[in-house]
């Protein structure tokens, strides 16, 4: 059997979490009634001109910049020509010969080693319309437009054919949206297309590829992947065979779980690219370019890095905490309070991101100062596990504090050495039977003695003194 | 004769990029018409623009910015009212292959 090198390039288009649009001031908003943010420019109406939004520019800038771009001083706008409908100018302003940035990579992790994946150009460009296919039976000949989005600035990211395997196309793409959204330039959610990829893909031999075909529609990374595999065994069996791999445009049928030929779209792949006359040339300078490299947040990669190192947690940790920035911010806001890295490390990582899951963190009602207070308590001993986990969960639907949750629900936990110690009279008092098996040399019988304790207090007692307590009274009793 | 600038196949081409009906007779006067203006714009490269960069636009400005803040968008029912067809608030277009 033949072996072929898998040569994969993406394209990933980002829309960029600005408040206007590239080229005029209507909103971006997602989800918005159809066709109520849009404008004489981003229609295209005859007379009118485009001016950009310095923003997006400043946006793509920062991310060449953290993706080790080299940006261009020079770069200007292009139309790229073509009839669909959901362009409303019948061209796209796009970037062509002078695109923002050039060069640069992400790194993955491939095969327990690091990887730099390429990338060849960075550039900015407006997003098309939505097109929505006749779904109503008297409408099947029709399609429908929605221009909302057309006009909200689109970073398009292309990276080298550098990819070699399905596995590391999706590590990449975790890896580049990590980045983008620590950066804070877009929240790249592919449910709501603010995060999307095409992929090139090629089997050939080891310095050379093979014919490429373009894939398109898959709708997650898992989608990528899964695409991607199907694509790569589809052209294995034709080359097995000794068949001719076509380059076309194929799409992914997440049903189907197969690539088809997307017929008939090949034809007018001519964009007959020119200048826009409508926009003037950029001109990027050091300067700016020393502004922007300035507000560049720590990078998830050094922020790993720096964790292990400042705070001694162990490699897992410190990757669960940096996969998103909000996640490690507020660990590193509780230890400011709370001193003890890796207590703080494992209630983020339990308890705390369970609930994170479920709610936006931006929701999220507790303040870190009150998730140390939080802590305290449990190591202080007045607060179990358990107990912390409920109280927890009132502060996150209250945004009540800690101190005041324990103190309304009397929660706090008995360490009272006197008290407890009455209580654990009664038990051996009330079970004989235990006491008797316990002397029979039945160890588990102080666990059901410890428990009877537990339900006395409503759970509340210390169960270490608990344990402590009984086994004082037993062994009192025998001896 | 001088050899053509531009021959019928490419006005076809070039009509249907555009998305273009024309007629056989549209095809032909199209085809004339084109060769014409072309030949008289060809008069330019008898000038020697070997060291000269491409102008792309005639005025020396750059970095032309707006913020990013709102201002107006129309209403569904203005951004509609041109349309030739529509569908409820969107617009009505010809099936295009899904
Ligand atoms: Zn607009």
């Amino acid at each position: 059997m033949k072996e072929y090198k898998i040569y994969i390039g993406l394209e990933v288009h980002v829309e960029l979490s600005t408040q206007s649009k590239l080229f005029c001031g209507c909103k971006t908003k997602f989800g918005a009634a159809p066709n109520t943010q849009t404008c004489p420019v981003c229609l295209g109406l005859p007379g009118v001109l485009p001016v950009i939004n310095r923003k997006a520019v400043e946006y793509t800038i920062i991310t060449a910049l953290a993706l080790n771009s080299r940006i261009n001083k020079n770069c200007r706008f292009a139309r790229k020509n073509y009839y669909y409908p959901d362009l409303p100018k019948n061209y796209q302003i796009s970037q062509y010969e002078e695109p923002l940035a050039s060069g640069g990579w992400v790194e993955i992790k491939a095969n327990g080693k690091t990887k730099k994946i390429g990338i060849e150009r960075i550039h900015l460009e407006e997003d098309a319309g939505k097109l929505i296919h006749g779904e109503i039976k008297e409408d099947k000949d029709f399609s429908f437009v929605d221009y909302n989005r057309a006009g909200i600035p689109l970073m398009e990211i292309v990276s080298r054919p550098e990819i070699n395997s399905p596995e590391e196309a999706y590590e990449y793409l975790v890896n580049l949206r990590q980045i983008v959204r620590y950066l804070g330039v877009s929240d790249c959610n592919m449910e709501e297309g603010s995060l999307r990829c095409d992929a090139n893909i090629s089997l050939g031999e080891e310095n050379r590829m093979g014919t490429k075909t373009e894939l398109k529609n898959m709708n997650s990374f898992k989608e990528i992947r899964e695409g991607l595999r199907a694509e790569i065994k589809r052209q294995y069996e034709l080359l097995s065979r000794g068949e001719k791999v076509i380059q076309e445009t194929r799409v992914w049928d997440p049903k189907k779980k197969k690539t088809f030929s997307m017929r008939g779209k090949e034809e007018a792949h001519d964009y007959r690219y020119f200048p826009e006359p409508d926009l003037p040339p950029l001109f990027i300078d050091k300067s700016w370019v020393e502004r922007l490299k300035a507000i560049i947040p720590e990078l998830p990669q050094e922020r790993f890095n720096r964790f292990i190192h400042q705070y001694g947690l162990p490699e897992y940790d410190a990757g669960v905490l940096t996969e998103s920035k909000d996640i490690a911010d507020y660990f590193e806001e509780c230890v400011k309070f709370f001193p003890k890295p890796k207590m703080v490390s494992n209630w983020v990582m339990g308890d705390f991101m369970r609930l994170v899951k479920k709610e936006d963190m931006t929701k999220i009602k507790i303040s870190p100062a009150s998730t140390a207070d939080l802590l305290s308590e449990v190591e202080k001993g007045t607060l179990s596990t358990t107990m912390a986990k409920e109280v927890m969960e009132e502060m996150f639907k209250t945004g009540k504090g800690a101190s005041q949750i324990i103190e309304e629900r009397g929660l706090k936990q008995i360490s009272d050495e006197e008290s407890l110690d009455k209580v654990a009279d009664e038990v051996v008092k009330e079970n004989p039977k235990a006491v008797k098996d316990w002397q029979k040399g039945k160890s588990q019988a102080i666990k059901f003695l410890v428990g009877q304790l537990m339900r006395k207090t409503k759970g509340k007692a210390n169960p270490q003194l608990a344990n402590k307590l009984i086994e004082k009274k037993l062994k009192n009793l025998s001896g | 004769m001088k050899k053509k600038i531009i021959d019928i196949d490419q006005v076809r081409y070039i009509a249907h990029l555009a998305r273009l009906d024309l007629s056989p007779q549209e095809e032909e006067k199209f085809t004339h018409q084109l060769e014409r203006i072309l030949s008289y714009v060809e008069k330019l490269q008898e000038l020697d623009t070997k060291d000269i960069p491409p102008t792309s636009h005639v005025l020396a400005v750059n970095n032309v910015f707006r913020e990013d803040e709102l201002s107006f968008s129309l209403s569904s029912q203005e951004a509609l009212s041109n349309a030739p067809s529509r569908k409820d608030s969107y617009f009505k277009v010809p099936k295009i292959v899904g």
